[in-house]
């Protein structure tokens, strides 16, 4: 009996649902449809009057998850594609993000974004939000790569006394299977070393994990053994653990499916430079998709997107230097 | 539910002068005087420079319309999301002065400790929402407020308030946020203050409709109109609709008819409202109107309206006094912490 990413994300919302009533669900198609992903799947059936449809109206969807965590709730809200996101931008990034600072009242509200690209999604199903929402002070983004990351972190965002945007890579929702969900691991705010090495780095999160993987196979035939970070946690950025790693490696890949300008593997590499130049063997390197929209037929997006081999070839730059 | 959206203004009349109105009448008219003194203070301090750092933002002739609705909510029971020209509906609302100033100020002991300013002021858990600059977006956090207590079988009989301008209509926040508290069928009253220039734009370039109430329908919420400068007729309106949202009616909308009697900030002289529309009947002033009215009604004599005003004069002077000796922020002192999770703020990482 094996689950899947997506169904992790369901269980999550169901363990929360069930063990605190001020949690509510609160998204465009979620109820009785059960969600464009079927992420809510039965829970209107098992939690009648927690799980209820919204208008097409991102904005006022995170307004009213606002206003309610004002009042003691704890909603989470499914934007159906991370894309939409930008609808409700101002609700976010102006009033979620400043409630605490401004008013001394925590905002306990989880934004779950369908993000990253899936072949055929062309460029308004396929984004990645992650970076414009760390640049805003005041919220957590978290971007799980792992079956249990998707429920434990999903939990724990839950129970956060802070807005969290919580990435979920919808290419993962199928792809991604685990035997069952295993016990509660790391902490949000803590990164993860999901392979070991001495040769280099990747520092990579969310769907980009299992493809710096892939190429760290690839390496192997070659001899060499890649060291790959799963970041989890965007923000806060657990610096530590990328040090270390760059320390015993000397070279660093930073990795991400998002769009290239800025963002999280600049600010990895940012943070390495600044405080690990010493450490490093070789100038940092960056992989990100290509500078435009994100393409529709598989063929572009296949080229948008790093993959594999892209990734590999990159370490093979990496490793000559 | 039978919608009603009444394009011709709500009037007061004679037979609606009960001893409970004209307590609630009077009351307004004290909560007006206050926000204007108030206002009038800190407007000084601005021009005089120093005191206050940013804007100052009046609500000058907005008095009657912001205070009818304020006294109608209950503090601690129902969530009031006042905006820019609302000093006299938070008074009514039981916000004091002192937090007022306080912000103005930058004061550590108001309830934004110079981390926000001016009309940028709140205590949510208190139900006094803290607005930002974006226009529109408070009236979904209001409905969130309503909605969560509903899940929790708290709402009992307590409503929602915000208000808006002219201008705050056309932003999608606004139109996302009225829709989704009709489906939700939430009690929360909408006050739209028509002053009739957003800024400098006037509402021929801001809607196309005839009257802004006309919207109401579409959204399936009841309307009426109201002559703004009068309170009177403000009370009557705001105590109906407040009536309806408490008995289940959904949110109700009321359009205010009035003219900023101000800049939009002190910084603004307003050059860009022709004289002409100074004289036209929505530029009546509506303090004086309501003293015309108390005064003529007989429930104030001309020397209870003087003592008060001094009365109301010395409280100002105090306050702003008290407040100018309070601390304000100290950079070194402050935490720099914008999440309420301390273990997960970022340390400083510089070079």
């Amino acid at each position: 009996m094996s689950i899947t990413y997506l169904e992790a994300i369901r269980e999550a919302q169901y363990e929360a649902l069930r063990h605190d009533p001020s949690v509510f669900l609160y998204g465009q198609d979620i109820a009785t449809f059960g969600g464009a992903f079927k992420a809510t799947k039965n829970l209107s059936k098992e939690f009648p009057n927690r799980v209820f449809d919204a208008p097409i109206s991102e904005d006022a969807m995170v307004g009213m998850a606002i206003g309610a965590a004002v009042e003691g709730a704890r909603p989470i809200i499914e934007m159906q594609f991370a894309d939409f996101s930008s609808v409700g931008f101002n609700q976010i990034v102006n009033q979620a993000a400043t409630l605490y600072w401004r008013t001394n009242v925590p905002c306990p509200i989880t934004i779950r974004m369908p993000s990253g690209g899936t072949a055929g999604s062309g460029p308004f199903h396929s984004q990645s939000m992650e970076a414009i929402y760390s640049h805003y002070p005041g919220l957590v983004i978290v971007a799980p790569a792992t079956v249990e990351d998707a429920y434990w972190m999903l939990l724990d965002s839950v129970k956060l006394n802070d807005p969290v945007i919580y990435c979920e890579h919808k290419f993962l929702y199928y792809h991604l299977k685990a035997e069952q969900i295993g016990d509660r691991e790391l902490p949000i705010g803590k990164a993860r070393i999901a392979r070991p090495g001495r040769h280099a780095t990747i520092v990579t999160y969310s769907a980009m994990v299992h493809e710096a993987l892939r190429a760290a196979e690839e390496l192997q035939l070659d001899g060499y053994q890649i060291e790959v970070v799963d970041l989890r946690s965007v923000k806060p950025m657990d610096t530590d653990t990328i040090l270390a790693s760059v320390a015993r490696t000397g070279r660093l890949l930073a990795l991400g499916e998002a769009f290239p300008w800025g963002g999280v593997t600049a600010e990895v590499i940012a943070r390495v430079t600044s405080e690990g130049f010493h450490l490093l063997d070789a100038p940092p390197m960056r992989l990100n998709s290509k500078d435009t929209p994100i393409p529709y037929h598989p063929n572009l997006w296949k080229s948008h997107r790093p993959t594999t081999s892209t990734i590999a070839a990159a370490l093979r730059r990496l490793l000559r230097y | 539910m039978c919608l009603v959206a009444l394009a011709s203004p709500i009037n007061c009349v004679e037979t609606d002068l009960t001893a409970d109105f004209r307590d609630q009448f009077l009351l307004c008219y004290q909560h007006m005087l206050l926000a204007r003194v108030l206002e009038e203070k800190l407007g000084s301090l601005y021009r005089a420079g120093g005191r206050i750092v940013g804007g100052v933002y009046l609500g000058k002739g907005q008095e009657a319309f912001s205070a009818a609705l304020g006294v109608q909510l209950r503090k601690g029971k129902d969530i009031y999301g006042p905006l820019i020209r609302d000093q006299a509906g938070r008074i009514a609302f039981g916000e004091p002065i002192l937090d007022c100033v306080r912000t103005y100020l930058g004061a550590v002991t108001g309830p934004m400790r110079g981390r926000d300013g001016n009309i940028h002021r709140g205590r949510p858990k208190e139900g006094l929402l803290a607005m930002i600059s974006h226009l529109g977006s408070l009236l979904s956090v209001v409905a969130g407020g309503l909605f969560a207590r509903r899940l929790a079988g708290t709402l009992g009989d307590s409503i929602g308030a915000t208000s808006i301008g002219d201008g705050g209509t056309s932003t999608g926040a606004f139109h996302e946020a009225l829709n989704m508290a009709a489906v939700e069928k939430l009690p929360i009253v909408v006050s739209v203050a028509n002053n009739q220039y957003a800024y400098s734009t006037p509402n021929t370039r801001q809607y196309a409709c005839e009257n802004l109430v006309d919207r109401a329908v579409g959204y399936g919420v009841s309307g009426m109109v109201v002559d703004a400068t009068d309170l009177a007729s403000c009370l009557k309106a705001f105590r109906a609709a407040v009536a309806q949202a408490r008995s289940g009616g959904g949110p109700q909308m009321i359009v205010g008819t009035l003219l900023r009697l101000a800049g939009h900030g002190e910084h603004d002289d307003a050059s860009y409202i022709p004289d002409q529309k100074r004289r036209d009947p929505s530029a009546r002033d509506c303090l004086q109107v309501a003293e015309d009215f108390a005064r003529d009604h007989g429930w104030m004599s001309s020397a209870e309206l003087r003592d008060f005003n001094e009365e109301v004069r010395r409280t100002v002077d105090l306050t702003i006094s008290k407040v100018s000796k309070e601390p304000t922020p100290d950079p070194f002192k402050e935490k720099w912490q914008a999440l309420s999770c301390a273990d997960l703020v970022e340390g400083q990482h510089e070079a």
